[in-house]
């Protein structure tokens, strides 16, 4: 292992940028991910998640900057760096018509694991997956869980120190989603780096620590529970009232209010410091007098929305 | 009042393997109703048959007082479906799309135009009035979808995943207008995959391997949560989870980010049992405290019987 990787950098990115003619999709990036540390990518789409990812995988070459991969820089040895990845997407990454073991035996190919490790490791992804005694059995009759976890036996087959995952968990159920979580906090643990894309923040809330990106650029970092207490400018208040729809007009785009979303029956509401009062004179004024307002915490979603620069013009006209 | 729709019973086979197996449900009219699961739980094939384009094997749906079964075509009349992959012309405008849509729902120009630019404001994509929709990002072009589909004005709008792939900028966009559809007293179900999105709706339809497992409102379904959840941060949360997973009453440990997230018994009686533990372990720990239940915490308690976990 390199020094680098010694030194506990799996992933380095130093002022790294991509620039499409005159559109800049990243643009001048820095981050380091430690080995056993998951780290979360979360932005909107087209905020340069999958331009950055793309580079770290050496398939894009970065207008500027420098990216090292277990301490291979990539622009050099693209390969070689390619070699300490492993990656799985949870839509695209099996193939449905091939049974277990062919496919594990196809990434097993495309992984370049030696033949005399190969058994071993398919071994060890087989029992991983949950899936001894099923290697026969073809992936298309595979419960969304089994599939998951497959796909990340495949993409650790040839033991990578470094793992991207895309979207990982979306759309799986819970109790399969919990345990691949499991095993990913198992590899971190082994010391592998993981790096999460995600737009999804109930996913995000499993990372050790998040990037939130926009246009390109790194906008806020910091743990889950960091993040939530980003100073927003202002208090998240849980506003219960009748006529949700109304009081959601009535609020959108008003003095002293700066974002609101419809929850059910209640309004989360991000205001001024002292907003509770005009968000009781507003309503009353539209006809809305039972209101009951409590403070709440900001969860991720919030963040993210107030994060990430919104047009002006997203004031629905009523 | 008679509900906007009343499923009742109704089931769907494929090959060996049933889709939905003898699900209920009743919508109540001007709620936001949604059918919740995984992939895989029923929720595309349930929505199919509600919208009549997938017979049931067996059972009855009523839409608006018309027999969905054995009159689809005159039940299409009462409400708009927007399937998962909705139609739009890639190589059309946005703008071409919506007048497509419109003329194939016969809608009068001066209301069209009216309500395209109201929805166009609402999902902020009045900018994009001329861009061609195959260049359109994934969650615009969920929202163009969604303009389309709500261009005439229907009682009952059936949505099938609208918000899969769709940021959370756009999805509160989304959710926006589907707010504004409910004050104009249109009849909501939507699906998801997301449980957080869940909390959203009115009342909720829990399905999982093509069952209902509960239906209810949110609050009412979380208060149905056996058992609390603690959270304890810590610097080595893994290491503190290793402390709190063998204690007596804690029924799982998940690690989620910083936090261990605790499912114990009872709060009142666990919460000092592990703080105690932690301290003797020497393990840094901020104070356990009662985190608010999410449907995800039901769905794992419900879901766990059916031997879905190895």
């Amino acid at each position: 292992m390199s020094a680098a990787a010694d030194s506990g950098l799996a992933i380095v990115a130093r002022h790294l940028t991509k620039r499409f003619k005159a559109f800049t999709a990243v643009d001048g990036v820095d981050f380091e991910v430690r080995r056993g540390e998951i780290l979360g990518f979360i932005g909107p789409n087209g905020a340069g998640k999958s331009t950055i990812i793309r580079m770290l995988c050496g398939l894009l070459r970065p207008s500027a900057g420098q990216i090292l991969i277990a301490g291979i820089d990539v622009a050099k040895r693209p390969e070689a760096a390619r070699q300490r990845i492993g990656y799985m997407s949870q839509k695209f990454s099996l193939y449905a018509d091939l049974s277990v073991a062919e496919n594990l035996r196809f990434f097993g190919g495309i992984y370049r694991v030696p033949k005399d490790k190969l058994a071993e490791r398919m071994a060890y992804a087989v029992a991983m997956a949950g899936l001894a005694g099923r290697e026969d059995d073809l992936v298309s009759t595979l419960a969304g869980g089994w599939k998951q976890r497959l796909a990340l036996g495949c993409a650790i087959l040839h033991n990578p120190p470094i793992l991207f995952l895309d979207e990982p968990t979306s759309g799986v159920d819970p109790v399969s989603r919990r345990r691949f979580w499991d095993l990913i906090h198992d590899l971190a643990a082994s010391g592998v780096a993981i790096l999460v894309t995600t737009h999804y923040m109930d996913e995000a809330e499993y990372c050790d620590l998040i990037m939130l990106i926009n246009q390109g650029r790194i906008v806020a970092s910091g743990s889950p529970t960091e993040l939530k207490h980003t100073p927003l400018g202002g208090r998240m208040l849980l506003v219960e009232c009748e006529s949700i729809g109304r009081a959601l007009h009535l609020l959108t785009g008003a003095k002293g209010v700066r974002d609101v979303a419809a929850f059910g029956d209640a309004l989360h509401v991000l205001t001024d410091p002292d907003g509770e009062t005009s968000i009781r004179a507003l309503l009353a004024a539209g006809g809305i007098a039972k209101v009951d307002i409590s403070p709440i915490e900001p969860g991720l979603e919030d963040v993210f929305v107030n994060l990430v620069a919104r047009p002006a013009a997203a004031a629905p006209t009523p | 009042m008679s509900p906007a729709i009343d499923a009742r019973g109704i089931s769907k086979r494929f090959g060996s393997g049933i889709a939905v197996d003898r699900l209920s449900l009743s919508v109540a009219p001007n709620e936001i109703f949604g059918l919740v699961g995984p992939d895989g739980a029923g929720k595309t094939t349930t929505m199919r048959m509600l919208a009549g384009v997938m017979r049931p094997d067996e059972g009855s749906i009523v839409i608006d007082g018309v027999d969905v079964v054995k009159n689809p075509d005159l039940a299409k009349a009462h409400f708009s479906y927007m399937p998962q992959r909705f139609g739009l012309y890639e190589d059309l405008t946005v703008d071409e799309n919506i007048r497509f849509y419109a003329d194939l729902f016969s809608i009068p120009a001066r209301q069209r135009e009216d309500r395209a630019a109201r929805l166009l404001a609402a999902s902020d994509m009045a900018r994009f009035r001329g861009r061609l929709a195959g260049q359109l990002s994934g969650g615009m072009k969920q929202k163009l979808g969604l303009t389309c589909a709500l261009i005439h004005t229907p009682k009952i709008v059936l949505l099938d995943e609208p918000t899969t792939g769709v940021d959370p900028v756009s999805r509160r966009d989304f959710w926006r207008i589907l707010y504004d559809l409910r004050e104009e007293g249109v009849t909501i179900v939507i699906s998801t995959a997301y449980l957080d999105e869940a909390e959203r709706c009115h009342r909720l339809a829990l399905l999982h391997e093509g069952r209902l497992l509960q239906c209810d409102t949110p609050q009412a379904l979380k208060a149905r949560m056996p058992g609390a959840i603690l959270l304890v941060a810590s610097k080595q949360p893994r290491a503190a989870r290793a402390v709190i997973a063998p204690l007596a009453g804690v029924t799982s440990t998940l690690l989620v980010g910083d936090n261990v997230r605790v499912t114990v018994d009872d709060a009142a009686r666990r919460l000092p049992q592990i703080a105690k533990a932690l301290a003797e372990s020497g393990v840094p720990f901020e104070p356990p405290h009662l985190a608010p239940t999410t449907i995800e915490d039901l769905f794992v308690t419900l879901e766990k019987p059916l031997g879905a976990a190895a």
